[in-house]
């Protein structure tokens, strides 16, 4: 994928007012982009895009129907706000690093750490460092999102 | 220790800390809002978090604006699932037709400065042009407000954007936001807070800052904040019995760029299919032909825009043949002032559809869409494929001049030389 991957493009608007349902709504998924990706997704896929991705709207079924496709992690070179913090909030890792040499099919394993996340490419042998992620972020996703760190907290601790 | 900028200071106030840009706070939040594009899904997250109550239920608010004129069954049972919430908890709701959730942010006094506004939409932003902080988040985000009244934020940095001189005859607020968009494109002020000086600002009336503020999400800001002057009182006046305390920047706050606009040698802009960034001088797309034009929205729906809309139709006497203009009024306080004062009536006999405040046509999900192969002038604040519920249509994006200026040519036209 490429710069700017608006949230309207990973899920159109028009769909989801059908449905607020991911299970249904993943066949649709980039279907502005590339009506053949949603059915060429495997479990496990990982995402690897441009800079800004998910801009535009805030809505968060963006995040829901990726997870639900059965991509678990975004790589991208930079995130809009929303996007990241809906992804931080349901269980989707996004990872910021320089993904411009990242090639489709390639292989990837990506390893959360506190003080740096790592990108190893195994296809080609890169190594790339993301940013970390903050404390209360960490937090939040080692719980697995807001709902599972909710229903511990019942609050945000500091 | 430096200044701090208008974002430091409201998320101090609303964090209890010294907050600086790049610092992760806990902030209190003075209002949650959600619409039926939202709402639904922070239902759901609410009770799987194990919600009980909600903390306030003065401080939450749903609007139902994206769906306000739908006909869908599933649509239908997503807001009845909000009013049976909304019900249950004593939330106020605002039913279909009321208007805009953003434009109803303002118009009720819920947004005052230094307050902390957040909107499970994207364009929550608007509330900067009143001097507070409001911004966007997702529906999970929304759902942990409406518990605990409070969220995490990042303290922005802030870009000073100085806007110089003064806008010539013809060129508008949308006109400088584009621009904007232009420099600083959709990601030129990600994760980072606007805040706008200068003196074209202190002769901009609030529904002008309003366009600014809107529009600064499409650069990727987290928010897009004015500082509060007599205008911003005034606007308040009959709004608000709360005391209002307007928060300033210090003179010696730290911005991270500074970026000046001479509006006075601005020239009206239109941004191209299908990004907002994508911006060219209206010139330069100077007969590009519509078929469709749509004024309304958030950005672009309020009383002073359909004014302007009013002078360049009437000036022309008809629509150009072909051209369908379709009109959604932000709120319905819009729409009974339009009405009272006669514009809905002269618009309605110059051939325009005037449709139920809200969201409208903007983002496809409510009201008449677009054909195959058409072009769209629009007063909105997106333009992405697809945007209007139709990938095969084209949408440009205009102040409400040049929308008006299209709708009676049937092609881009410069307004100037219509109202000369």
């Amino acid at each position: 994928m490429g710069d700017d991957v608006n949230t309207d493009y990973i899920i159109s608007s028009s769909r989801k007012k059908e449905t607020p349902d991911p299970q249904q709504l993943k066949k649709y998924l980039l279907e502005t982009i590339d009506p053949s990706f949603a059915g060429s997704v495997q479990p496990d896929d990982l995402l690897v895009t441009g800079k800004n991705f998910g801009c535009g709207s805030a809505m968060e079924i963006a995040v829901s129907v990726l997870l639900a496709a059965g991509i678990r992690a975004v790589l991208a070179r930079s995130f809009a706000r929303t996007f990241y913090r809906n992804a931080i909030n349901n269980g989707l890792i996004p990872v910021e690093c320089d993904t411009k040499g990242i090639h489709e099919g390639d292989r990837l394993i990506v390893t959360l750490g506190e003080q740096a996340i790592l990108v190893r490419n195994e296809t080609s042998g890169q190594e790339l460092v993301g940013s970390p992620f903050p404390a209360i972020i960490l937090d939040l996703v080692t719980a697995g999102g807001l709902v599972p760190y909710f229903k511990i907290h019942h609050d945000f601790v500091a | 220790m430096p200044g701090r900028t208008i974002s430091e200071k409201i998320l101090s106030m609303k964090s209890g800390r010294d907050a600086r840009a790049g610092d992760l706070l806990i902030c209190a939040v003075d209002y949650a809002m959600a619409t039926d594009g939202s709402a639904p899904m922070a239902i759901d997250y609410f009770e799987q978090m194990g919600g009980k109550g909600v903390f306030d239920p003065q401080r939450i608010v749903f609007v139902m604006d994206h769906y306000s004129s739908s006909a869908h069954e599933a649509t239908m049972a997503l807001q009845q699932k909000m009013r049976d919430f909304a019900q249950k908890h004593a939330i106020f709701i605002h039913e279909i037709g009321a208007g805009i959730s953003h434009q109803l942010m303002l118009e009720t006094g819920r947004t005052r400065p230094g307050g902390l506004l957040i909107g499970a939409d994207s364009h929550s932003v608007t509330g900067g042009s009143l001097n507070a902080f409001a911004t966007g988040v997702g529906s999970s985000d929304l759902a942990a407000a409406m518990i605990c009244g409070r969220i995490w934020l990042k303290v922005p940095q802030t870009i000073k954007i100085i806007l110089d001189g003064n806008a010539p005859e013809g060129v508008y607020a949308k006109d400088i936001a584009l621009a904007l968009a232009e420099q600083l494109g959709a990601d030129g002020a990600s994760y980072q807070a606007l805040e706008f000086h200068g003196p074209a600002v202190e002769a901009m009336e609030i529904d002008d800052r309003i366009v600014l503020s809107n529009m600064s999400v499409e650069m990727g800001a987290k928010a897009g904040i004015f500082g509060a002057d007599a205008r911003t009182f005034e606007y308040l006046k009959d709004r608000t019995t709360e005391r209002l305390v307007p928060v300033e920047a210090d003179p010696d706050a730290h911005y991270v760029r500074e970026i000046v606009i001479g509006v006075s040698s601005l020239e009206p802009r239109i941004a191209h299919p299908h990004a907002v960034d994508k911006v060219t001088s209206l010139t330069a797309a100077l007969g590009t032909p519509i078929q469709m034009v749509y004024i309304g929205t958030c950005t672009g729906g309020r009383v002073c825009d359909f004014h302007q809309v009013l002078g360049i139709l009437a000036a022309a006497g008809r629509l150009a043949p072909g051209v369908q203009l379709l009109l959604s009024p932000a709120s319905k306080e819009v729409e009974l002032q339009l009405q009272e004062d006669g514009t809905l009536e002269q618009l309605r006999q110059l051939g325009a559809t005037i449709t139920v405040p809200g969201c409208g046509s903007c983002c496809g999900t409510a009201g008449p869409i677009p054909a195959d192969g058409v072009n769209v002038l629009s007063t909105a604040n997106r333009n992405f494929k697809a945007r209007m519920g139709n990938a095969r249509a084209s949408i440009y994006l205009g102040s409400p001049a040049a929308c008006a200026a299209a709708a009676v040519t049937g092609r881009i036209t410069d307004p100037r030389k219509l109202q000369n």
